[in-house]
C-alpha cells in the first residue's frame, strides 16, 4: 500500500446505548502534520481514535485514505493501512527485552529467532529519528519515556505512517516530554503524520500544526495553531454558555473547617503532583476546584481523605492535624468523600444495596458494635436513603451492580451526606450522569452547604462550578493559579488560569 | 447459529441451587466416562460408592468420622476464600496444630484431669494452626508474596518437621523403634460413641465451629470487612478497612480451625503423633472442594463435608469390592471440583444461543 498522504474521517457518528459519543465528526490529517485533538474527559476523543484504529465500528460515516474509502474492521486492518496507535498505558511485556517486544507480532519475522532480523531495522529507525534505546534491555528496566520510544519504534517498524498518540505526556517528565517532541518533529519532517490527544493546552500550542476541539461528542472548533492562543482554546474546550447559578441562601461562611498550608504531594509515579498548595474551606461554603484533570486534583483529594500521604505541609481538619491519616481517621474527623471513580472505590458491586449503604460508616454506632453488625438498623437506614435520595431501586436486597450509574451515585451521595458531615469532598460528582440526576446531585450539595457543611467540589465542568460554588480556585500543575468568585469573573479568565497563567496576568 | 456469553444481571437462590446440582450431575457424568473407559459399569460404581458410605450403619458412622476434619477445615477455608485469600495450606496448619497439642498432651497431660487437659489441647492446636496460618498473611501484606505459593510451600516444611520429630527428638520409648511418639495419656483421649470412631465432643466442636464461622462471615463486623476486601479491595481501602489486622485475624481463624482438626484426629483416632500422611488423608486439600461446594458459606460445610466424606468412604469400599485403583477417589474429587468451578461461570454469566446466520452491520 502507498504511504498515507492524507486521511479523512467523514461524518463519523458512534453511540453507546443512549450516549452519543461522536456526532457527525469530520477530521482530516495530511502527511507531515501534527493534529492536536483537544477536549475534556468524556468529550469523545478516545472513541474517535479507537474507530480509526479499528477497535470500534462507526454507526455512520466513512474513512478515506488518499481519497479511497477503506474499511477498518480491526487493529490489524488499521496497521496494514499504515495507522499505528500508542496507548496511554503501554502494551509491552515487562520481562522481555526491547528487541523481543518489537518482534512480538511482527508479521515478517521468521518463525525461529524472530528478533535477529529486526536488529538492523531498529538501529536504522533509532538513528533516523533519534529514538535512543538499548535493544537488549528488558522493559522493566526502562523509564516511562524509554518505554514510549519502544512503542514508537514498534509502530514505525510496522510501517506506520500515521501515529495516534493518546495523552503521551501524562506519564513523562518535562525533560522526556521535550525529547518526545523532538522525535515527533523529526518524524513529521520525514513525511509521517501524528494525531495527538491531549488536554494540556500548552503542549498543543507547542507541537501541533492544527488543532481540533471536541466537546460532548461534537467538533466545537478547528483551527491552524497560528490562529489561536491558549485562552481561545480554553473557551473552545469549555463552551461559552454558563447557565444561571442555583438559588442559594445568602450565608456568610463560618469557621474554617479544613485548612491546608504548603502541601506537597507526589503522584504514584513519584512525579510532583501538588506543590506548595494552601486553601481554606469554611462552614456554609462550597469551594470549587477547577482545572484540566491531571493537574494534581486527584492527589489533593486523596491526601485530604487519608488515601495518600503528603511529602510536606499541613492538613488541619477542625484544628486537628491529619498526620499519617488513613481513610478511617479522616472519616472519624468528619470528612466524607464522593470518589471520582465511583464504581471502583465507592461501592462493592457484588454486595447488596443495604450492605453498601453503610460502607465506611459500618463501624459507627448504631450500625454495629465491636463484634456484630446491626442489620435491622442498617436496612432501615438503607430504606431511608433510597427514599430520601430518590434512588430508583426495586428493593434494598439487590446487588448494587444492578443499579444504573446515576442511582449508584445518588446512593453514594446519600450515604456520604446523610450523616451531616463537617466536610464533603466531591470529585466529579455528576460526571456521566443524566440531566435529572445531575441536577439532583447539585441541589443536594447546595443543601448540605446551607445546613452548615463545608464542601470541596472538584470538577472539570465549569458550568457546574459556576452554578454551585461560592468560590472557585483554579489548579494547574499542582498549584492554585488564583481564586475567584463566580459572579466577579469571566469564563475567559478561568480558561487562561486553567492554561497556566496566574490571575494577575489574566 | 451463534452463541453469546452475556453477564448475568440477576441471580436467584433457586437458580444457584439448580446450577449447583447441574454441576454435580455433569461431574458425575464425566466420572462415568472414566469408569466406563476402565471397564466398570459407571452406574453400578457410583451406586456402590454411595451405598458404601450412606447405605449401612457402618458406612454412615465412618462417613461422619471423616466428615469431622473436613467440616473443621472446610469452614475455615470458606471464610478465607470469602476474602479471596487462597489458603492452600490447611494440610500443614492441621499438622502444626497436631504438633502443639501433642506437646501439651505429652508434657502436661500426666498431671491434669481430662476436663482441663482436653480444652487445653484444643486451644494449643488452635494456636499452632493460627500461627502457621498467619505467616502467609503477613508475607502477603508486608512483602506482596503470593499466598498460594507460600501456603503450598509451608505444607512441605510442616510435613518434614513432623517427620523429623517422630524419627528424632519425639520418638517414643515405648514404640519399639517405629517413628511414633509415645501414646497420649488416657486423659487426653476422647470418648467415642459405642461401636464407632465418632467422638461426641469432637463432633460438637466441628458443628459449632462451622456455625460460628458462618455467623462471623454473614453477621459480624469482621465478616462484613472480609467480604468487602474479597469483593473490592479498592472500596476496602476507601472505607478505611485495616487490611493487615483483618487478614491476619482471618488467617489465624482459618489456620486455627485446621489446627483443631489436627488435634481431633490425634485425640480421637490415632492417640499418638506419627507420619504426616497417616495423620491426615489429604483432608487439607479435600476441604478446599468442601468449601467450594458449600458456596463458601462456612455453615454449609456441614453438608458438603458429609458429602465428600461419603465419597472417601465409598471410594474405599469400591476399591475393595470392584478392584478399582486407590486414585479413583482423587479423580472423583478432582472432577467434582472442576465442574463446580465451571458452574460458577454460569452463575455470573448467561448463555444466549441465536439461531441463523449473523450479518455484520
Amino acid at each position: 500500500m502507498d504511504r498515507i498522504q492524507s486521511l479523512e474521517m467523514r461524518g463519523i457518528s458512534k453511540s453507546f446505548q443512549d450516549v452519543k459519543a461522536n456526532r457527525e465528526i469530520n477530521l482530516t490529517v495530511s502527511s507531515g502534520e501534527i493534529l492536536g485533538l483537544l477536549g475534556e474527559n468524556g468529550a469523545g476523543k478516545t472513541t474517535l481514535v479507537n474507530i480509526l484504529y479499528g477497535l470500534y465500528h462507526p454507526d455512520d460515516g466513512q474513512i478515506l485514505i488518499n481519497g479511497e474509502p477503506v474499511r477498518l474492521r480491526s487493529p490489524k486492518d488499521s496497521m496494514r493501512a499504515g495507522i499505528g496507535m500508542i496507548h496511554q498505558h503501554f502494551m509491552l511485556v515487562e520481562k522481555h527485552t526491547v528487541l523481543e517486544n518489537i518482534a512480538l507480532g511482527y508479521a515478517e519475522a521468521p518463525f525461529l529467532f524472530p528478533q535477529r532480523s529486526l536488529r538492523g531495522r531498529i538501529r536504522e529507525l533509532s538513528a533516523q529519528y533519534g529514538l535512543d534505546v538499548d535493544p537488549d534491555k528488558p522493559i522493566w528496566e526502562l523509564s516511562a519515556g524509554e518505554q514510549q520510544r519502544v512503542e514508537i519504534i514498534k509502530a514505525l517498524s510496522r510501517n506506520a505512517d500515521l501515529l495516534i498518540m493518546d495523552e503521551p505526556t501524562s506519564v513523562l517528565t518535562p525533560q522526556e516530554t521535550d525529547e518526545l517532541f523532538d522525535i515527533l518533529r523529526k518524524m513529521t519532517s520525514g513525511g509521517h503524520s501524528v494525531i495527538l490527544i491531549s488536554h494540556k493546552l500548552e503542549e498543543i500550542m507547542d507541537i501541533c500544526n492544527r488543532v481540533m476541539v471536541l466537546r460532548k461528542g461534537q467538533v466545537t472548533g478547528e483551527a491552524r495553531i497560528e490562529e489561536v492562543d491558549k485562552g481561545k482554546l480554553a473557551v473552545m474546550m469549555i463552551g461559552r454558555q454558563i447557565a444561571a447559578a442555583y438559588p442559594k441562601t445568602d450565608i456568610d461562611p463560618g469557621d474554617a473547617v479544613l485548612e491546608i498550608t504548603g502541601l506537597d504531594v507526589d503522584s504514584d509515579r513519584g512525579l510532583p503532583a501538588v506543590r506548595g498548595l494552601s486553601l481554606v474551606v469554611r462552614r456554609n461554603e462550597i469551594l470549587g476546584i477547577a482545572g484540566v484533570s491531571g493537574n494534581g486534583q486527584q492527589e489533593l483529594v486523596e491526601t485530604i481523605t487519608g488515601l495518600r500521604q503528603p511529602l510536606s505541609g499541613s492538613v488541619m481538619m477542625k484544628g486537628v492535624p491529619l498526620d499519617h491519616a488513613d481513610a478511617r481517621k479522616a472519616h472519624t474527623l468528619g470528612i466524607t468523600h464522593v470518589p471520582e471513580e465511583r464504581i471502583k472505590y465507592g461501592i462493592v458491586p457484588n454486595l447488596l444495596l443495604y450492605e453498601n449503604s453503610v460502607l465506611k460508616r459500618h463501624r459507627d454506632e448504631p450500625f454495629s458494635n465491636w463484634i456484630q453488625m446491626n442489620y435491622a438498623v442498617i436496612k432501615d437506614h438503607a430504606g431511608k436513603l433510597v427514599d430520601g435520595f430518590n434512588v430508583d431501586a426495586p428493593s434494598i436486597n439487590i446487588r448494587v451492580k444492578n443499579l444504573s450509574g446515576g442511582n449508584i451515585q445518588k446512593l453514594i451521595l446519600g450515604r456520604e451526606i446523610s450523616g451531616g458531615p463537617d466536610l464533603l469532598i466531591a470529585a466529579h460528582p455528576t460526571y456521566g450522569l443524566d440531566v435529572g440526576a445531575t441536577e439532583y446531585v447539585r441541589k443536594q450539595i447546595i443543601e448540605l452547604r446551607d445546613k452548615g457543611g463545608a464542601v470541596l467540589l472538584v470538577s472539570e465542568d465549569l458550568d457546574e462550578l459556576f452554578m454551585v460554588c461560592d468560590r472557585i480556585a483554579v489548579m494547574f500543575e499542582g498549584r492554585f493559579m488564583g481564586q475567584v468568585t463566580p459572579d466577579s469573573c469571566t469564563i475567559e479568565e478561568i480558561g487562561l488560569m486553567m492554561a497556566g497563567s496566574t490571575l494577575q496576568e489574566a | 447459529m451463534q452463541i453469546d456469553l452475556l453477564p448475568r444481571e440477576r441471580s436467584t437462590a433457586t437458580l444457584n441451587l439448580l446450577i449447583l446440582f447441574g454441576s454435580l450431575l455433569a461431574g458425575l457424568l464425566a466420572i462415568s466416562v472414566v469408569f466406563a473407559l476402565s471397564g466398570v459399569n459407571p452406574a453400578l460404581a457410583i451406586f456402590s460408592i454411595f451405598k458404601g458410605s450412606f447405605g449401612s450403619w457402618y458406612g454412615i458412622k465412618e462417613t461422619v468420622t471423616k466428615a469431622i476434619p473436613l467440616i473443621l477445615i472446610g469452614s475455615g477455608l470458606a471464610m478465607a476464600y470469602k476474602a479471596k485469600f487462597w489458603n492452600i495450606g490447611a494440610e500443614s496448619q492441621l499438622l502444626v496444630g497436631a504438633i502443639f497439642s501433642t506437646w501439651v498432651g505429652l508434657n502436661w497431660g500426666p498431671h491434669l484431669p481430662a476436663i482441663v487437659l482436653v480444652p487445653l489441647m484444643f486451644l494449643s492446636a488452635f494456636i499452632g494452626g493460627a500461627l502457621w496460618g498467619m505467616v502467609p498473611a503477613v508475607l502477603k501484606i508486608r512483602f506482596g508474596i503470593n499466598e498460594v505459593i507460600s501456603t503450598l510451600m509451608l505444607n512441605y516444611i510442616a510435613a518434614e518437621f513432623v517427620k523429623f520429630l517422630v524419627v528424632g527428638p519425639w520418638k517414643g520409648a515405648t514404640k519399639g523403634g517405629y517413628p511414633y511418639t509415645d501414646d497420649l495419656p488416657a486423659a487426653a483421649i476422647l470418648k467415642q460413641f459405642p461401636l464407632s470412631r465418632i467422638s461426641p465432643v469432637l463432633l460438637s466442636v466441628a458443628v459449632a465451629g462451622a456455625l460460628i464461622l458462618g455467623w462471623l462471615v454473614y453477621r459480624s463486623r469482621f465478616g462484613y470487612e472480609i467480604r468487602v476486601i474479597g469483593e473490592n479491595t479498592h472500596a476496602a481501602r476507601y472505607s478505611g478497612i485495616n487490611f493487615f489486622r483483618t487478614l491476619v485475624v482471618l488467617m489465624a481463624i482459618s489456620g486455627g480451625m485446621a489446627g483443631l482438626a489436627g488435634a481431633g484426629e490425634l485425640m480421637s483416632i490415632h492417640h499418638y503423633l506419627s507420619y504426616p500422611d497417616s495423620l491426615s488423608a489429604g483432608y487439607g486439600f479435600t476441604a478446599i472442594i468442601v468449601a467450594w461446594l458449600a458456596r463458601l458459606n462456612p455453615s454449609f460445610t456441614i453438608i458438603s463435608g458429609l458429602f465428600f466424606a461419603g465419597i472417601i468412604v465409598g471410594g474405599d469400599a469400591i476399591q475393595i469390592s470392584m478392584g478399582m485403583p486407590a486414585a479413583t477417589v482423587d479423580v472423583f474429587n478432582g472432577m467434582i471440583l472442576v465442574f463446580l468451578i465451571m458452574g460458577d461461570f454460569f452463575i455470573s454469566h448467561r448463555v444466549r444461543i441465536r439461531r441463523g446466520r449473523t450479518v455484520d452491520a
